[in-house]
């Protein structure tokens, strides 16, 4: 024991984080790193107002008129919600037919596929033919963009339940209808949580792209009008909100998802 | 081959020699894949054996989504209701009875826990308290303990003999070892097409010690297993 060289003991490291790193914190110093880099673009590159306005200026605007912003954000958040409801909706009542019965799978399944080919924007000026320049064109625009990973996602989560699970609930009796609600639509709503998050990204472009072909009320008819009077600092502030609404749906619909589905592997 | 009621069967073989897809056929869970023939008589011949078995299998097959007391109960949850069987009080039973059962393979404390806070051996506890919740006569197992480690696996198996002790089980593994000391009859698979052979047991009841007549047992078995590879070359 005497021929062992001596170890000093080795000062145990302490963490001091009096605060965490949440990601809402990491998301607003970002911001603030980008609106600074934005103003030293400005200044430095002395960009006219017309064409890129200084933050200061878009911040100015957007107190300023911050209740018709305001009138039209509630609009346009309402055919975001809405449109994403509807398209939810139209996914699982999809999803379930293909998986209940094999023929509706056969014909289904090739035209869900093509009607991705077609550009949800091509058919906005159809819908707005059909549906008029009020909300429930918009609603319609934003429920069509996000059908497509809804449903494939609903469709494969059920498809993909676990056979262990089916064969226990066979041997337990279980009939068809029961295995469906009590196992099958449990193990298929980690899948469905994925479609739902990435159609929460994706509504706001039905939304606002509904919005540019034909309306009279949200953001982006908004950000045409602005465009059209050069008053391109309400374009910017039209955006901004428009941005913050997105990632702020985002992050609730995450929440509320990791509440609803706490074993999501 | 016979199935003794109220004793326990086991069937050893190596992989592939289609004890599983036995097991699956006398739990009704066989599909159109197998080639299969003979029949499967009963005693009393008019009974439905679907109705009568508790399936096991060597994945514990909990729900993450629900709590281990609701894994436990989740039989209830199929098959034709009874009337009368969704009242407040029927339910009280159910829970209470699931909650005894907890306690008998020891897991009472986890009953409101997730599934995912439970090690592999808890969770293989949690599906024998779910099996013996269906309470049928006869009960089906796959491999159940292959996947634990040796200690807990040798717990297990004492618990699942005491627990199980009026079944009829038949219990397919890989082991040698645990069939020699759980089984009151063993048959091993072997061949193509598959055909049992029935061995003799030791005469000590199981749980058994391994002691000398069990070791000579399993020589033989192991024996008799390598003689189909010897065969084959």
């Amino acid at each position: 024991m005497n021929n062992m060289t001596r170890v000093d003991p080795i000062p145990c490291q302490q963490h001091n984080n009096k605060w965490h790193m949440t990601p809402v914190l990491r998301l607003m110093i970002s911001a603030l790193v980008i609106i600074g880099l934005w103003q030293a673009v400005v200044v430095i590159l002395a960009m006219p107002s017309f064409i890129l306005p200084a933050p200061l200026d878009v911040f100015d605007r957007l107190i300023q008129r911050h209740d018709v912003l305001l009138k039209h954000t509630l609009v346009t958040a309402q055919e975001i919600v809405l449109g994403l409801l509807l398209g939810l909706a139209m996914g699982l009542f999809f999803a379930l037919q293909m998986l209940l019965s094999n023929p509706i799978k056969r014909w289904l399944l090739p035209i869900l596929i093509a009607s991705q080919a077609v550009p949800v924007f091509a058919i906005a000026p159809v819908l707005m033919l059909w549906l008029g320049y009020g909300m429930a064109s918009k609603i319609v625009m934003t429920a069509l963009i996000i059908f497509f990973p809804v449903t494939t996602c609903c469709y494969d989560g059920l498809r993909n339940t676990p056979t262990g699970y089916l064969d226990l609930a066979q041997t337990m009796g279980a009939t068809r209808w029961q295995m469906l609600r009590h196992i099958q639509f449990p193990a298929s709503l980690p899948t469905l949580a994925s479609g739902i998050r990435v159609a929460v990204v994706i509504a706001p472009i039905g939304a606002v792209a509904g919005e540019w072909v034909g309306s009279s009320e949200g953001l982006g008819y908004l950000m045409l009008q602005a465009n059209a009077r050069m008053l391109i600092d309400e374009m910017f502030a039209a955006l901004l909100i428009l941005s913050a609404l997105s990632v702020s749906l985002y992050f609730v619909t995450d929440k509320l998802l990791k509440k609803l589905i706490p074993w999501e592997v | 081959m016979t199935f003794p009621a109220g004793q326990w069967t086991c069937i050893l073989g190596r992989s592939g020699c289609g004890k599983t897809s036995l097991l699956r056929y006398l739990a009704g869970l066989l599909d159109q894949q197998v080639d299969w023939s003979g029949t499967l008589s009963l005693t009393p011949s008019h009974a439905d054996l679907s109705l009568h078995i508790a399936y096991m299998a060597q994945q514990d097959l909990l729900m993450p989504w629900l709590s281990v007391l609701d894994n436990v109960m989740l039989s209830h949850q199929f098959g034709k209701q009874i009337a009368g069987s969704r009242s407040t009080s029927a339910r009280k039973l159910t829970s209470e009875k699931a909650l005894a059962l907890l306690q008998k393979v020891g897991l009472a404390d986890s009953a409101s826990h997730t599934v995912s806070q439970l090690s592999g051996g808890m969770r293989q506890r949690v599906a024998l308290a779910r099996t013996l919740m269906q309470d049928k006569p006869v009960v089906l197992m796959d491999e159940p303990f292959s996947a634990l480690d040796a200690v807990t696996r040798y717990r297990l198996q004492d618990l699942a003999c005491e627990l199980l002790i009026d079944k009829t089980v038949v219990l397919i593994t890989h082991d040698p070892q645990e069939a020699i000391r759980l089984a009151d009859q063993i048959y091993i698979m072997r061949g193509v097409p598959a055909a049992a052979e029935s061995l003799n047991v030791p005469s000590s009841p199981p749980p058994r010690l391994f002691d000398a007549q069990c070791a000579a047992l399993q020589q033989e078995i192991m024996t008799c297993l390598e003689r189909e590879d010897g065969a084959a070359q």
